[in-house]
């Protein structure tokens, strides 16, 4: 009688194959269902906003939203024209653009054409810092030292107004630009940096001649990504930018963009199920989809620039 | 055994007994929770500062999320108490009724809305009460001094005030513009009075509004427009004690109140809390800036929360002055 061989007995795979692939089983729908969670969230906040909102546009038509240029629901007589509070957004992006894309694109460059390994493990982290500040620190900041700092050089400018919470959210979405630009550009391969260097091209002309243009599609999908995490940024332009809704060239003004809406509201007394209170879906739903957009746009070129290299 | 358990007992009894009538005496334990007016906040914020000393195991906390916004949580039982600078709505007080919160409505000072422009401002004497509706009325034409009055400079005038949840912006758009809320949209709007402070003083086109007590805090830097109703003889009347409490300035005085949770008023530390205010109130609200009421309206309020008397004064669309309205209880 010989001994059943041992390697194949010893083997657990063979012997408790049922129970094995249970458990696989089980931990397998248990990750589903994580990330079904997800899902389920998204789908669940998308059905919230387009029943609550198709309530609001039963009653107020949506060319009236979307075009008309007065924006009091809690004031009378009500006026639910949009473009105010969307004309608020668009000024805190311009100015968060006008900041952050140089400073970042510079940033960038400097961190992977000219920077040494040892800069670069100084200024990487830094960024990462900048990034990790707290969005309300960031609007107090705005509110006590940017405004001052502004009214000192052009006395025109009001207590809240665009330009100091533009800026704080231009320095908010620098190290995103700097970090996906970096990116985008040390993908670049090297054989381009050789060649031109080879030809007698200086750092400066491999940079912005070589560099950038091919890496192009990565530095623009950071702009709109940024650029949308500027759109729905909140707290910054509660505590900085005002809440007064108008239409207006002046960034030193007080304004009010939609997301500092939305908190004026949230906080305030308009009673649950009427119009005033639907004003929040509404203008939640405009922002969602705006938001959606952008990061969809940004996801495409995204993904077109990592193909050409891949 | 069944005697020491009876004693014991017995002894139980006659301590509960003996705690409860010295209720107002002994150390009490709790938590007032109390939110709403920015404009009665201070009144509120010195009141629980002496409370402390007085009851030093009652936590007394303040929030300031304006009349409205306060009212709000007022309607759900989160807060026993609301600050409110005008008195409640009848929609507010139709909500009350459905959560089945009954309220109890106390007058605490007068405040007076003081209109405030930057000290540079040299050419304002005074407003009537048509010009600041002009200025102020929803879709107001007037952007500039010039066309509120003739040969007034020839600048935008820049305006300041609460913003919609607040009790303060309700009273004044009611009494200048005859129906609350109804406003011009493009004001810089803050519940934060200090904010606005700030904003008239840094500017000389400035025109703002809010209560008196910031207006007294800030007399160096801003300067009080009188107002005149014309109505009588008085012309031009200036913010001041004696005006508020006398009725000459007007219509922008207004009593402002506290509202207590008539369920929140049986609790001991709530009760002690506001038999507290409604005792030092003639001496906190002077040293706070607000205007004192008589001692009679005083004590007519201290009747009504003993009897805890539920309901508005102003339910009926009454109007009249307190001592009319608190009289009828």
């Amino acid at each position: 009688m010989t001994s059943p061989d041992r390697s194949l007995a010893a083997d657990p795979g063979l012997t408790k194959k049922a129970s094995r692939s249970l458990r696989e089983t089980a931990i397998q729908g248990a990750l589903f269902l994580c990330a079904l969670v997800s899902v389920v969230t998204t789908v669940g906040v998308i059905v919230v906003l387009a029943s609550e909102s198709w309530t609001f546009f039963r009653e107020i038509p949506v060319h009236e939203f979307l075009f008309g240029t007065r924006w009091t629901p809690l004031l009378e007589p009500r006026s639910f024209g949009v473009l105010p509070l969307v004309a608020g957004t668009l000024w805190i992006v311009l100015i968060a653009a006008i900041v952050a894309v140089p400073l970042g694109l510079g940033s960038a460059i400097y961190m992977s054409e000219y920077a040494t390994p040892q800069a670069r493990s100084i200024l990487k982290p830094l960024l990462e810092i900048l990034a990790g500040i707290p969005t309300v620190v960031y609007g107090y900041f705005a509110l006590t030292f940017v405004t001052p700092l502004l009214k000192s050089l052009i006395p025109a400018t009001q207590i809240f107004n665009a330009a100091s919470a533009g800026i704080v959210v231009g320095i908010m979405i620098l190290p995103m630009v700097a970090s996906l630009c970096d990116d985008a550009m040390r993908s670049v391969p090297n054989s381009l940096r050789e060649a031109a260097y080879a030809l007698g091209a200086t750092p400066m002309e491999v940079s912005t001649r070589i560099v950038v243009p091919a890496a192009l599609s990565g530095v623009l999908a950071s702009f709109i990504l940024a650029a949308s995490r500027a759109i729905g940024e909140t707290m910054a332009v509660t505590l900085a930018a005002g809440a007064t809704p108008k239409l207006t060239g002046n960034p030193l003004e007080s304004i009010q963009t939609m997301t500092a809406y939305i908190v004026q509201l949230s906080l305030g007394d308009a009673p649950a199920g009427t119009i005033e209170y639907r004003t929040l879906f509404a203008v939640g739903a405009l922002l969602f989809v705006i938001t959606l957009g952008m990061n969809i746009l940004g996801q495409r070129i995204l993904r077109r620039f990592r193909e050409v290299y891949s | 055994m069944m005697n020491l358990k009876r004693h014991l007992l017995a002894a139980a009894a006659i301590l509960a007994i003996g705690a409860g009538s010295a209720a107002a005496d002994r150390a009490l334990k709790g938590k007032v929770a109390i939110d709403g007016s920015s404009t009665v906040f201070p009144i509120s914020e010195a009141v629980a500062e002496e409370f402390l000393s007085v009851q030093p195991k009652i936590r007394v906390t303040i929030g300031v999320s304006g009349t409205g916004g306060g009212f709000k949580k007022f309607m759900v039982g989160e807060t026993d108490i609301n600050d409110a600078s005008r008195p409640i709505k009848s929609k507010e007080a139709v909500k009350a009724a459905a959560a089945r919160i009954e309220y109890i409505e106390l007058p605490v000072a007068y405040d007076g809305i003081t209109i405030v422009v930057n000290p540079a401002n040299d050419w304002v004497d005074h407003l009537t009460v048509e010009e600041l509706h002009q200025i102020w009325m929803p879709g107001s034409k007037v952007e500039k001094w010039a066309d509120v009055r003739a040969g007034w400079p020839d600048r935008k005038i820049k305006l300041y005030g609460p913003g919609t949840d607040s009790g303060t912006f309700d009273y004044f758009t009611e009494a200048i513009n005859g129906d609350s809320q109804a406003c011009r949209a493009d004001f810089t709007a803050s519940e934060d009075d200090n904010v606005l402070v700030q904003g008239v003083v840094g500017d000389k086109d400035a025109l703002g509004f809010f209560g008196f007590a910031y207006y007294v805090e800030n007399a160096g830097t801003l300067k009080a427009v009188p107002i005149d109703d014309e109505m009588g003889q008085d012309g031009p009347v200036l913010p001041s004690m004696a005006s508020i409490s006398g009725g000459a300035y007007t219509p922008l005085s207004r009593p402002i109140f506290i509202y207590v949770n008539a369920r929140a008023a049986e609790r001991p530390d709530v009760e002690s809390f506001v038999n507290f205010y409604i005792e030092s109130a003639p001496k906190l609200v002077g040293e706070v800036g607000y205007v004192v009421l008589p001692k009679e309206i005083y004590e007519l309020v201290m009747t009504r929360f003993e009897r805890r008397i539920t309901g508005s004064v102003y339910e009926t669309g009454a109007h009249g002055s307190l001592a009319e309205l608190l009289s009828i209880q």
